[in-house]
């Protein structure tokens, strides 16, 4: 039986387990009809051809975990942020860990999916935003949608700010030989408010993991929202996040994804720009290395005039890898004064690695600047010369150049401590220690 | 101002196209559709050998096995192939006739459109090989150009004198199973032009050929083909205008260039077909495959300055096969009230120390779509490529949209690729400065759009450059908005 045919067919097992009275349920049928007609994206079509998931699909993941698993927290602490307090939402194997968690209803909702789509009290919430800005054609986003149930759920009120940062976290045990998960999330932030998130999955052995995950973010006028996205899970874990953000006027939004890990990564970061006078960027650092695929599809649709967006991603590709970057720009006709702004740099250190971007851009406004800049190249080797002309090791001299490559995106990260994380992630990943933090 | 703007908008908007007449010739037409029968008498027509009949016929079924592409950001009704007359030539015409005995209606044709073949062959020393609607009708110069052992012909009139050359290079580039289009016109191109440059010749005059649509409801479906021996240098010239007409042409093209070890070949090209008038009616359907390949140290330079048509889609492009090639491609797209432009080119670097440049610059006006469309590859195995792509798009009025869809695929570490695209508008300011200083509105766009597009234009031969000028300034006028 096909990946597709296995779904389609556990959706009757899946409604056992939700309320199938309640509104959403509708919702979720609609969504499961445009999946069997559409089934996974393959490479013909325009968006999908330079990945592709014929791999995942031949794989039998199991869809829903048959035991409650648990862990430990100090055999996952290195996986949080735990130099400063936050606030957690873990999941083991999609299942909620109120063990590991740290939720919160004072003053602001930051709890579960699951007690949103079922609690009576945010039934009006969950009316007004869920499953709006999703793609209701998109197959893979219409297959979260269906079998939505868990995740996360913020909602911000007017003029709040949680006390500290949110962590959201999937952990895979392994338990299962192949597992499938799609977890849901949806952020509301009111107006001017301020929230700030870092999301991550991570499979904690070798086996088959694929998450399918998508999470709405609404802003409201001046909201701000940052939302950090740190992928560097195990080598056979796939990815495919679908990021939809809606914003109002005067409203922030800043996503940095950073991608280290795992086996395949697909980003679908769109962003839908429904008010005056704001600002979207989208920020990310990628580097691979071995067999792996990262593939950033980002779309940001100017529909009303005075915005900006900023795009800046960065690439490192070594051994066999593979990267994607596929940035569309769509100004419409009355997006006016809109100043658009994409930025995509990619180094190719091995001759097997491969790199693809199509830059886009759609304009369909005349007073407008929007610029994309691309480019393809090697480290320099006069600083290489340089570096090492002062004792600095060919190895240590290269990091040194890399950071400095990726510096621009790590510049705009807020949370100090997520800083030196992600720093300590990429010198791990370049395999050198510098011995002090930039 | 004496002159308002709006008065300027009402004046332009009722300017008819330019070049908008029609010349009465009587035309040997076949009835319309297509079938094997047809595409046999279109080589039997042509007296052409059997080999070549069955090359037709071959590519005829490929095409019945085709789908039209729908990829390209353009939308138009789609042509009914078998609505249109696959042949069309001027009756009087025989390729035997020297200049002199050349129908003087179509002689003053020329003249109307600026083309003087006299004058041309005189003060500009450009031979001209003239195709109008599908067969050649005057060729000049070609006896200094056979001293040189250079073949300058039509290429019906290649296949029967020279087949061994047509034979090893018609479809080498641009094979019959490409494209759909490609496929439809090597089933039932009628005519073309065909030109060798033997080994170490440069050619000492600009090649030129004037293609020209006429017979109403017949397609042209011109197959070009230059072959540039190693080390030989040939600059090539391709120009159009076309009459004025209410129903859609089609326009199916295919050229291929060969540029062997060391040779260079520069081809430019100025179209201006009909571009449908102001509400979007009409106008000529440009489908055409351009393609060169590149041997050791080869380069091909594409230069396109591109008003005319209705809907274009077009992407001349270079295959760099040998080593140290390079392969340059300037374009300038126009387009104004509904006309439709997806354009680029495609470089596929196959070589070690390949170098790629793309200069495109693209200006929307009216409710026009115009599309940068462009492929940068470099294989695993072209070390050292280097390609530097720019795009720029300016927008005048509010109601056209520019679009870019650049496609970088780079397999090698050694590969240095640099894209950038900007879209913008004609400042206020720099409107303001020019008013300032006593110039006109219209006169100031012209100036701006001049300078937009002078790294282009620079690129052009002399007398083209001067002709697109001037097609530049009239496309836009009337689109100060």
């Amino acid at each position: 039986m096909s990946l597709k045919d296995k779904l389609v067919s556990s959706f009757m097992a899946f409604e056992n387990n939700v309320d199938v009275e309640h509104p959403v349920h509708e919702v979720r049928v609609d969504a499961l009809k445009n999946f069997e007609n559409k089934g996974f994206p393959s490479k013909k079509e325009e968006a999908w051809k330079y990945t592709s998931l014929k791999s995942l699909e031949k794989i039998d993941f199991s869809i829903f975990p048959k035991e409650k698993n648990t862990l430990e927290y100090k055999d996952v602490k290195e996986y949080f942020i735990n130099e400063i307090d936050t606030y957690k939402i873990v999941f083991i194997d999609g299942i909620f860990s109120s063990y590991l968690s740290e939720t919160t209803h004072d003053g602001v909702d930051i709890c579960l999916m699951s007690s949103a789509l079922s609690k009576p009290m945010y039934k009006q919430i969950i009316e007004v935003y869920f499953n709006k800005i999703a793609s209701k054609d998109d197959s893979l986003t219409t297959l979260n949608t269906a079998f939505s149930k868990e995740g996360a759920y913020i909602y911000i009120p007017k003029n709040k700010m949680p006390k500290k940062p949110i962590e959201i976290i999937h952990f895979a045990t392994g338990n299962e030989a192949s597992l499938m998960l799609q977890p849901r999330n949806l952020v509301v932030v009111e107006e001017n408010a301020e929230v700030q998130i870092l999301e991550r999955h991570q499979s904690l052995t070798s086996n088959e993991v694929l998450t399918n995950c998508v999470t709405e973010i609404f802003a409201a006028d001046s909201a701000i929202v940052d939302y950090y996205k740190i992928q560097n899970d195990a080598e056979n874990a796939s990815l495919i996040d679908n990021t939809y953000v809606n914003q109002k006027n005067k409203s922030v939004v800043n996503v940095h994804t950073f991608s280290f890990g795992g086996k395949l990564t697909r980003n679908n970061l769109n962003f839908f720009q429904n008010g005056e006078y704001m600002d979207s960027v989208m920020k990310g650092v990628t580097i691979l290395g071995a067999k792996q695929h990262v593939d950033h599809h980002t779309l940001v649709h100017h529909i009303e005039p005075n915005c900006e967006s900023h795009q800046d991603y960065k690439g490192i590709f070594a051994e066999n890898s593979t990267g994607v970057f596929n940035g569309k720009i769509i100004v419409d006709k009355i997006a006016q004064k809109t100043n658009a702004f994409q930025q995509n740099n990619n180094i190719l250190i091995s001759d097997k690695a491969t790199i693809n971007t199509k830059p886009q851009l759609e304009i369909f406004a005349d007073d407008v600047k929007c610029s994309h800049g691309c480019t393809i190249g090697q480290l320099d080797e006069d600083a290489m010369f340089y570096l090492q002309s002062r004792g600095i090791p060919q190895k240590e001299a290269r990091a040194l150049l890399m950071y400095a490559f990726a510096n621009n995106v790590l510049a705009s990260v807020r949370i100090p401590e997520l800083k030196i994380r992600i720093n300590k992630l990429i010198a791990n990943k370049l395999g050198v220690n510098l011995g002090f933090d930039i | 101002m004496a002159y308002t703007e709006e008065e300027l908008k009402k004046e332009l908007e009722t300017k008819e196209y330019e070049y908008g007449f029609y010349t009465d010739i009587e035309s040997e037409t076949f009835p319309v559709g297509l079938s094997e029968e047809i595409v046999i008498a279109i080589s039997k027509k042509k007296e052409e050998p059997e080999w070549m009949t069955l090359w037709r016929l071959e590519a005829f079924k490929i095409w019945k096995e085709m789908e039209e592409p729908e990829w390209a950001n353009v939308h138009y009704e789609k042509p009914d192939f078998q609505a249109i007359s696959y042949y069309s030539a001027p009756k009087k015409a025989d390729p035997n006739k020297t200049l002199d005995d050349v129908d003087p209606e179509l002689l003053e044709m020329y003249k109307k459109l600026g083309i003087s073949v006299d004058e041309q062959k005189k003060l500009q020393n450009v031979a001209v090989d003239i195709v109008m609607d599908s067969v050649s009708v005057a060729t000049t110069f070609k006896k200094t150009l056979a001293e040189k052992g250079i073949i300058f012909c039509s290429i019906s009139e290649a296949i029967k004198e020279h087949p061994e050359l047509v034979k090893k290079y018609l479809g080498s580039v641009v094979p019959k199973t490409d494209n759909f289009y490609a496929a439809l016109n090597s089933a039932v191109f009628s005519d073309g032009s065909f030109c060798y440059i033997p080994k170490g010749v440069r050619c000492p005059m600009e090649l030129s050929t004037y293609f020209r649509i006429n017979q109403a409801g017949t397609g042209q479906f011109e197959r070009t083909l230059v072959i540039a021996d190693e080390a030989s240098y040939v600059s090539y010239l391709e120009g159009c205008t076309a009459p004025s007409r209410d129903e859609n042409q089609l326009h199916a093209a295919v050229v291929e260039l060969i540029s062997l070890d060391d040779a260079e070949i520069k081809y430019s090209t100025v179209q201006n077909w009909f571009p449908g008038n102001k509400e979007g009616k009409g106008g000529v359907y440009n489908f055409v495959t351009k393609r060169a390949l590149c041997e050791k140290n080869a380069k091909v330079s594409w230069t396109q300055v591109e008003t005319g048509s209705a809907v274009t889609w077009k992407y001349p492009s270079c295959i760099l096969k040998g080593d140290n090639s390079i392969g340059e491609f300037y374009s300038i797209a126009v387009t104004n009230n509904y006309q439709q432009a997806d354009t680029g080119t495609k470089m596929i670097h196959l070589g070690k120390n390949t170098k790629s440049t793309i200069i495109s610059k693209g200006i929307s006006a009216g409710k026009s779509q115009n599309s940068y469309r462009g492929l940068v590859q470099v294989s695993s195995r072209a070390a050292n490529a280097r390609n530097f792509s720019q795009c720029d798009s300016l927008l005048m009025g509010n109601e056209c949209g520019a679009h870019t869809f650049p496609y970088i695929e780079a397999k090698n570490k050694s590969a240095m690729i640099e894209h950038e695209a900007t879209t913008s508008k004609i400042g206020e300011d720099q409107i303001f400065y020019c008013n300032q200083r006593g110039i006109d509105t219209e006169k100031a766009i012209a100036l701006i759009v001049n300078g937009f597009s002078k790294e282009v234009l620079n690129k052009l031969p002399m007398e083209f450059a001067v002709e697109a000028q001037k097609l530049l300034e009239i496309s836009l006028e009337g689109s100060v908005g």
